[in-house]
């Protein structure tokens, strides 16, 4: 009897990001990204952010098209409702990276995906952005975040993907660990 | 002076060299900044234990002969084993010569030191990868009121000023000095970032059997899938103790330690804490269950007699809301133990062998760019035993073969014969 293996294709290419990573260890400045997106004002409590272009790898890169993305606040909060909260934006970067995570280390590791969801919940305390406590912080209490995985993997590999794309997540880490953030005019 | 090999460093490594550029009639000299075993005489804590047992502590032709085999040895004891090995061997120590420069010469490679220049052909650098503690730059940012201490100078509890502690770092030394600061009465807070939970026993047998008997000791620096990540893994959460306990966030926590996430900044006198500390704890319990699992299987597989069933230890229990920040000064932080590891002191290294983050370039401990050097000692230098001093057996007979087939061909080149 002969044992046939089906080769595991989850749709990324872990060769070219191994090949990169050996690459961009011998040429550390190429590794330096820069990320940007600018945002302008819509009226109310309305924006509209468009993401086009970025660099790394020693040169500037577009994306192949223009992405925009709206943002606004809720009509309990006597807005229109026109697009997702800033903080919405980021529960989805937040799973979004996840999930790119889990594909990408499900792929080196062999592991066939056939299904990934999840649902991530953020609880803040609005005293703190409307002024009212001084003790309260504006951003999140904490951050939950649940998935279900339909995967050809025991449940501790599965857990293993999770933790792991956790560990090489650049959202999770923005999250969790302070930023230096400078805000300037003009 | 003229020798044809320099081993600098008369520790666990540089004496295992020694014999072993002995037993093949290889001239040379061992190089000692201070005495024998001198970092294990100077710069370790008083309560310190091997973390590997007895039965584990051997040299080439030369092992533990003790009536304790599965016990661990308290730092005299090892400097005692050391420098036993040091006479037993008659090693050509050189002590109070501490090595200034090396650079390339005609001969092969000068060797600067307090005591004189040799001239070789080749070197092993055996100095040991824990000469310098590495200390993260946020520490710039610590008020000046609180005093830190690394594990090279720390001694004991009764040693630190008055206060709370934050030991930063969960490896075998972060969670031992939390452990013993703790239990005199402190109130200690650890941060832990990336870890290595073991159980001292497992099954009845020591985790260090368990890791021998399957091959994890034996896996190759080649084979290993991410080498750079593999030799910058935390040493494993272990103590050595007379009563076999295990150490681990849980048994911290037990105590009355804080656990909080890798420490991240110190900004205005307040430190703040990674929140991604249930993730570290549950890739740490993960790893250990893959572990346990393939000691379970090659027991299986090997149909050998274990008494007690295979089982699986409670997962690490993480605060469910975390300490993410800390005032220094209102929280009456006295000390900060920085357990972060430590570094290799290279500064006198004269040759390009070192990349940009100051680590030797070397494939299991041969140094290609510079031909006939050596270096001995680290994590997984070529086998993960290599971390621990049994490791010493195997890697010095591989790289005095590679040292002595390099010595023949230089001898060769140089007489024009072959």
């Amino acid at each position: 009897m002969t044992m046939t293996t089906k080769p595991v294709d989850n749709g990324v290419n872990t060769e070219a990001l191994i090949g990169a990573r050996e690459a961009l260890s011998q040429a550390p400045e190429a590794a330096e990204f820069t990320w940007r997106a600018s945002c302008t004002w819509a009226g109310g409590t309305y924006s509209r952010t468009k993401i086009e272009g970025f660099s790394g790898l020693g040169q500037e890169h577009s994306h192949r098209q223009v992405f925009t993305y709206e943002a606004d606040h809720p009509e309990c909060f006597a807005s229109e409702d026109r697009g997702a909260t800033p903080v919405e934006h980021v529960l989805s970067a937040l799973a979004s990276c996840l999930t790119a995570g889990v594909a990408a280390v499900a792929q080196y590791r062999g592991i066939q995906l056939r299904s990934v969801t999840s649902t991530i919940e953020g609880r803040m305390n609005v005293l703190g952005i409307l002024g009212a406590d001084p003790e309260v912080r504006n951003g999140f209490n904490a951050i939950d975040v649940r998935f279900n995985i339909d995967a050809d993997a025991t449940p501790d590999e599965i857990e293993a993907l999770v933790a792991q794309s956790q560990k090489r997540s650049a959202v999770f880490d923005i999250v969790t660990n302070p930023t230096n953030v400078s805000v300037n005019v003009g | 002076m003229d020798t044809t090999t320099v081993v600098i460093g008369a520790g666990q490594s540089g004496l295992a060299m020694s014999h072993r550029l002995t037993e093949r009639s290889i001239d040379h000299v061992v190089l000692e900044r201070g005495e024998v075993a001198n970092s294990w005489r100077h710069e370790r804590w008083d309560s310190l234990r091997l973390l590997t047992p007895n039965r584990e502590s051997r040299l080439p032709g030369w092992r533990y002969d003790g009536d304790d085999p599965d016990g661990f040895m308290a730092v005299p004891e090892v400097v005692t084993f050391i420098d036993s090995y040091a006479a037993a061997i008659n090693a050509p120590v050189l002590t109070g010569t501490a090595v200034t420069r090396v650079e390339t010469s005609s001969r092969g490679y000068q060797v600067t030191t307090t005591g004189g220049v040799w001239n070789c052909e080749a070197l092993v650098l055996a100095g040991g990868a824990a000469n310098l503690a590495s200390i993260p730059s946020l520490a710039t940012a610590v008020p000046v009121s609180i005093d830190m201490v690394t594990p090279m100078t720390y001694r004991s509890p009764e040693c630190l000023h008055e206060g709370g502690v934050l030991v930063v770092g969960a490896s075998a030394t972060g969670v031992q000095l939390a452990d013993e600061i703790q239990r005199s009465g402190r109130t200690v807070t650890i941060a832990v970032g990336e870890h290595v939970r073991l159980p001292r026993t497992y099954r009845g047998r020591d985790i260090f059997w368990w890791m021998d008997a399957a091959g994890v000791l034996d896996e190759r620096h080649d084979d290993v899938d991410d080498l750079v990540r593999a030799r910058h893994i935390p040493s494993p959460q272990l103590i050595g103790t007379p009563e076999h306990r295990s150490i681990d966030l849980n048994s911290l926590a037990r105590l009355g330690v804080e656990i909080v996430g890798r420490l991240c900044s110190i900004r205005d006198g307040v430190a703040q804490f990674s929140g991604g500390l249930a993730n570290g704890c549950r890739l740490a319990d993960l790893k250990m269950s893959r572990l346990l699992d393939r000691a379970d299987t090659w027991a299986q597989e090997t149909g050998i007699d274990v008494e007690d069933a295979p089982l699986r230890f409670q997962p690490t229990s993480v605060p469910s809301d975390p300490t993410l920040e800390i005032h220094l000064h209102r929280q009456a932080i006295g000390t900060i133990v920085w357990a972060t590891g430590y570094r290799p002191d290279y500064s006198w290294l004269d040759l390009p062998v070192l990349d940009r983050k100051g680590r030797i370039r070397h494939d299991g401990g041969v140094i290609s760019d510079a031909p006939g050097v050596y270096v001995l000692g680290g994590n997984l230098l070529r086998t993960r035993r290599s971390s621990y001093i049994a490791g010493t057996e195997q890697d010095t007979y591989e790289l005095a073969n590679h040292l002595h087939e390099y010595l023949d061909r230089h001898a060769c080149v140089k007489a024009k014969a072959c």
